[in-house]
Formats: structure tokens, sequence, C-alpha cells
């Protein structure tokens, strides 16, 4: 019970990344009409913005070591810390949460460029046109990243209050022996509220509800003399600004790499087929079913039964999936039929 | 919409010019520094690997994202004969291009259910399976990371058994890869090459062919006339498939080792670059991109900042600090940026690759001259 548990938490922590992904390739998606393979370099942006933050508030200059009395020792001591003393360290040590100010207008901005320089042009060009345009987009800026940031991961420490475990087992009656990382659950606490605030804020604003009767009939909001395409664009920009989000809050748990955008994109793809393409709760549900599914699968009581299934179920249940209900779980009529 | 023209006697005419062009290249190659059996070997493998991807990309419009599970497929299975059987490369690669095509058989009759993205995102999801799974499960067949490689302790069954220490050498029946100064290795892929250039413009010509690009052009109306499309999808697939796994035979045969990172979803885009940078559906296209790609890879990788430095000697010093980070950017290690940039730049002003762009500087040419007259 307790390694189910354990399993489940596992699950939905990495099925809410591959939910933020896919939500906003479902975005871009479901309003241009394009897909975007360049979504998994912006969630590794977002990742490099916290790694950029962190670096700029940690500026350090040498003073003189105190505790060492032998001879004349400096050591590095951030510039924060010299003027702020306490106030300063806690700013480094909250670095990450506090990077997310800085992500989103950058996050933003970075997409609209994409989007008004390069994806307008490929709204009419075939689908395999933006595949590839995308594809050649992310080799680019996961280039630049690598050129920039070197190829080893750069990790990235939680804020001191939320490292370590916390007691889960506890707080459901199920002993204390169940520990969890604390980090782990704020991500399924933020990923959550990411997705609800995209969901309400297409749900009650009078921009979400134009963007909604775009994605159903766009020629006829276009004829209400509504600039929909406008609109798109920012949208795309908000799809930017939830991938940046996923990958920069996700940077306690792994180290940021200059490939970590590719290897989720091709997840966050299947995800989004088996969500059904265009529909937004499919999206949301297929990235924290797989997530679970892929987390029992590595469980050593399913590996001995069959070897290797945790590599592969993901792309199996997808296959499946398309094979036995090609328009995804909970696809709409008419999106991408063929 | 471009109409080639041809006849049987320009066909002919093709094959041997791409003949000529393929089996000089020892001699023309000299003056690029690209002369080398290691590299053309590699033009001739990525040019194979490249016409049989076209043959479903570009003529029957599926866009595989997993193509280089096939390369897997085809180096893991002609390096189990090395290792078992016979170091000769003839049954060898047979056996690779026949596991391929099984294996494609099997890869193809599940993905080709959908089309349009569905399938790129199908065939990924099969091949970065496979990749998995030729490091985890497969191990005992893969060897996983180290790779698959022969040893002289090997049970060879047709051959008479190694002494301990020599290197087992892949031969076509006694001609070793080396020989020749290392040009045997080159020719044999040359011939296949060309044999495999060959074959590819008698399907495009064949009746099966105009099959093939009826389903790009529109595989509803050609179910409408009453067809079944999916057999002619599935032997497209298969057959691409199986000029996927010769190439990684040849792979094999030149160097006898297989490893997983052959499979990786990486390596399958780059064939989708070669074919894109060439053009799609030419039948010359392909081997240019393939070849272009290689070249330049060999040429930018070898390029760092020293050698930057060496060639802007005469600027001025601080021309030369500034402009000296930038370029490095692009060479190296940064290749692969260099690369993606001119990708994306083909992608959106020349969707046709070299070949269109060679046919519209070659149009205005003769427009001009249709004009002066």
């Amino acid at each position: 019970m307790d390694a189910i548990l354990l399993q489940i938490l596992n699950g939905l922590d990495k099925g809410g990344a591959y939910a933020l992904i896919a939500l906003g390739l479902t975005l871009i998606f479901g309003t241009l009409g394009v897909v975007n393979f360049a979504h998994g370099a912006l969630f590794m942006l977002g990742a490099f913005v916290a790694v950029s933050v962190r670096e700029v508030l940690t500026i350090s200059t040498k003073v003189k070591d105190e505790s060492v009395t032998f001879f004349e020792a400096f050591k590095e001591v951030p510039y924060l810390e010299v003027w702020f003393g306490d106030t300063g360290r806690m700013i480094i040590d909250w670095s990450v949460p506090i990077s997310i100010l800085f992500a989103i207008p950058i996050m933003l901005a970075i997409g609209l460029v994409m989007e008004r320089g390069l994806i307008r042009h490929f709204y009419r060009r075939p689908h395999s046109d933006q595949i590839l345009v995308t594809f050649g987009l992310a080799i680019v800026i996961q280039e630049i990243i690598k050129a920039v940031y070197g190829a080893n991961p750069i990790p990235q420490p939680a804020p001191e209050m939320f490292s370590g475990t916390a007691n889960v087992g506890a707080l459901f009656g199920l002993g204390d022996n169940i520990a969890y990382p604390k980090w782990r659950l704020v991500y399924l606490g933020f990923s959550i509220a990411v997705i609800a605030a995209v969901f309400s804020f297409l749900r009650f604003t009078t921009f979400g509800m134009v963007v909604r009767a775009g994605m159903a009939d766009r020629q006829t909001v276009q004829l209400l003399g509504i600039n929909i395409t406008k609109r798109f664009s920012i949208v795309f920009g908000l799809a930017a600004v939830v991938a940046g989000l996923a990958g920069l809050m996700y940077t306690p748990v792994i180290s940021p790499n200059y490939h970590m955008g590719m290897d989720f994109l091709v997840l966050s793809f299947v995800v989004v087929v088996v969500g059904g393409m265009g529909s937004l709760p499919g999206a949301v549900a297929a990235g924290f079913l797989l997530g679970t599914l892929q987390s029992f699968a590595s469980m050593n009581e399913v590996k001995q039964i069959i070897p290797g299934i945790d590599q592969v179920i993901i792309y199996l249940v997808a296959m499946i999936v398309l094979l036995v209900r090609p328009r995804g779980l909970m696809g709409r009529k008419g999106v991408m039929e063929d | 919409m471009h109409i080639e023209r041809f006849t049987p006697k320009s066909d002919l005419m093709m094959v041997l010019i791409f003949s000529a062009v393929i089996l000089l290249m020892p001699i023309w190659l000299e003056p690029f520094g690209a002369a080398y059996p290691d590299l053309m070997q590699r033009f001739a493998i990525f040019g194979l690997f490249a016409i049989g991807f076209n043959i479903l990309f570009g003529q029957t419009g599926y866009l595989s994202f997993g193509h280089a599970a096939f390369i897997g497929v085809g180096s893991y299975a002609t390096v189990w004969i090395f290792k078992l059987y016979t170091m000769n490369i003839v049954p060898a690669m047979i056996a690779g291009v026949i596991m391929s095509g099984v294996f494609a058989l099997v890869v193809g009759y599940i993905c080709l259910r959908r089309t349009g993205i569905y399938f790129s995102i199908l065939t990924l999801a099969l091949a970065q399976m496979s990749y998995n799974l030729a490091y985890s499960v497969l191990t005992p067949i893969t060897m996983g990371e180290t790779g698959l490689q022969v040893e002289a302790a090997d049970p060879r069954v047709w051959e008479a058994p190694l002494a301990a220490g020599e290197v087992p050498r892949t031969h076509l029946f006694g001609l070793e890869m080396t020989d020749l100064g290392g040009l045997a290795g080159f020719y044999i892929c040359a011939a296949f090459l060309i044999l495999g250039f060959y074959v590819a413009l008698r399907i495009t010509r064949s009746p099966f062919g105009s099959m093939l690009r009826g389903l790009k052009t529109n595989q509803n109306r050609m179910a409408y006339t009453g067809l079944n499309t999916r057999p002619y999808a599935l032997a497209a697939f298969v057959i691409s498939g199986m000029y996927a796994g010769l190439a990684g035979s040849l792979m094999a045969a030149m160097d006898p080792l297989a490893g997983a990172e052959r499979m990786q979803w990486t390596a399958s885009g780059e064939v989708v670059l070669m074919t894109i940078l060439g053009g799609v559906g030419t039948l010359v296209g392909p081997v240019i991109g393939a070849a272009a790609i290689k070249y330049f890879e060999n040429i930018f990788s070898a390029i760092d900042g020293a050698v930057l430095t060496g060639w802007l000697d005469f600027l001025p010093d601080f021309l030369l600090d500034l402009i000296v980070p930038v370029l490095s950017l692009f060479v190296g290690k940064g290749w692969h940026l260099t690369l993606g940039l001119v990708f994306m730049l083909v992608v959106i002003f020349l969707p046709g690759g070299i070949m269109e762009g060679y046919r519209r500087i070659r149009d205005r040419f003769s427009n001009a001259d249709a004009g002066n007259k």
C-alpha cells in the first residue's frame, strides 16, 4: 500500500510536467493549427532562466575569511549576502521560485517573437513543413544553450524549506514510513495550479471566450470583426510561458541540461496524441495518466513479471490507444482526423 | 508544378553519369580533401539511407521520424552473422536486409493505420521504444552500452577458428575492406549505392511508383477509385526500411560493430535533414544532401578557434577578438548549430532543397535566353 501511494505521487509528479507541456502543445495546435516541435526547447529555456537568475544572484566578491587565522584566506561571498546579510542569503536560497517573476515576461517575449517571426509564415504550409521547421528551430535553440552554458547539467537547489523529505504517510494515515521529497510535492501543487489558471483563463475571461470561439470556428469570429490572429499569437506566448514555468520549477528535480527539452518533447507528443489532438482536458488527463503508468511500470515487482516494461509502457499505451481509438481519449470529431 | 521530362534514354544517361560520378569520387574529391575511404564510405552509406527514406517520404508522402531503427536492426543482424557464422559480408548483409525488412513489415503494419502527423509520432514512438529496449531488456542481444562487437573467440561455424588475439576482419570472398588502400570498402559501398539508385529509379518510373505518388497527392481520392491503398503504402514502407537496413548492414560491414545510439531519434532526424536539404522527391537530391551534410560535418567539426585565428590573421587584433568567438560558435562542436540554421533556411525559403535551387537558377537562365530571342 505504501509503495502504491509512493508510485502514485511519483507518477503524478512527472505527469504534471508532461501535462504542462502537452497543454501548451495542444493550445498551439488547437488555435494556430501548428505542430510545434520546438516546444521542448521552450521547456528547456524556462529551466535555463532559473539557471541564469541564480547565476546573477550569486555574483560574488572575495572577502577575507575570518575563520582562518594562520594566514590570509579569502572566500567567495555573493554581493547580495555582503549587502543584505541574511535577507540576501534568503533571496539566493529562494532563487528558483524568484525566477518565476523573470521567466513570465521572458518566455512571453520569446513565444511572441517565435510566433510573429517564424510560425506565422507556416500557417498554410503542410504539417510536415511545420514539423520540419520547428524541428530545425529546436536544434538551433538547443545548440545555442549548449554553447552558452556548456554540455554539463547545472544543478539547482530547491529552497531549504522545501529540501529534504516530507512524511506523506502520516498525512494519509498510513504510518510514518513513507517519505517523499518536499519539492516534488510543491511541483505537483504548482502544476495543478497552473493548469487550473489556464483553464479558468480560457473559461472565465472575455479573452478566453474569444479564443475558444476562435478554436471552434475561426472564420465566424473573424467575420464578427475580431482580430483573432492577434489573440492566437498571444495564446502562443501563453503556451510558451506554461512550458517555461514547467521547466523552471522542474530544475531542482533534474539538473538543467541542453537536451532535456528533446527528452520531454517526444513523450509530450505521445501524451498529446493519447489525450486527443486539440483537446485540452485530454492532454492534462493523459499527462497524469501516462506519468502514473510509467511510475508503476518502474516498480520492481512489475519489472520482474514483464522485464523492460518501464522503458516502453508509454509508447505501448500510445500505440494501443491510436490503433483502438484513433481520435485519442478525448479527441473531438473532425480535428486532424486523417 | 514542375513536370520532369524523361525518356528511357535520358534515364540510362542519368544512371551512367551517376555511376561515373560515384566511382570517380576518389579522384575528383581529392582537391576538396575528402578523398579518404572512411568519409567516402559514409557518403555512399548515408546516400543509400536517404534514397530509401525518400521512397517513403518523397514519393509516398509519409514523414517517418523513426527510420534509424531499421539501421540499428540491420547493423545488429549483420554483426550477429559475423559472430556466429562467417566474416564474409554477403550472408551477413542478406541477413541484415531481411531482418530489417521483416521489422519494417511489423512496424509499418502498425504505423500505417494512421497518416499525417499521427504517422510521424507513431514511428517516432516505435523507434524510441526499440532504442530503449536495446539499452535495457535486449542487452543479451545488443550488449547495451558497450555495443555489439566481433571477437576472435566467437564461434564462426563456417570458418576456421582464429587464433586468440587475432582481429577478425570482414571480407568479401577474401577481399578485405581495407585492401586497395582502403578503397575496396568504398567500392563495395559505391556498388550498393549505384544499385540502390537504379532500383529507386525503376520504382519511380514503374506503375507502382505512380501509385505511390498518387497516394502522396490525394490518398482519399485514390481510395474512392476502389483501390486499397494500404498495401501500396506498406510496400513503400518495407522497401524504404530495407534500404535503411542495407545502409546499417554496410556500416557494420565496414566497421564490424553495432551500437544502440545509431537508433536514437536524432539519427532519424538526420536522414530527414539530408533528404530535405538535397531535395524531397527527386532521385539525386537525397544523395547530394547526404554527401553535403557528411562533408560539411567533417570539415566544420575540424575547425576550431585556433584554426580560425590562423585564417583571419590579417585582420587587426580588436576585430579578430570580436569575430573569432562569434564564428567559433558555428564550427567545431557547434556544427549542429550551423546545420540547424541552414536546415531552417532551406525549409523556409527553398522547400525543394538543393535540387530546386539548381532548377530555379537553370530556369532563370533559360528564360532569359528565351526573352532575348
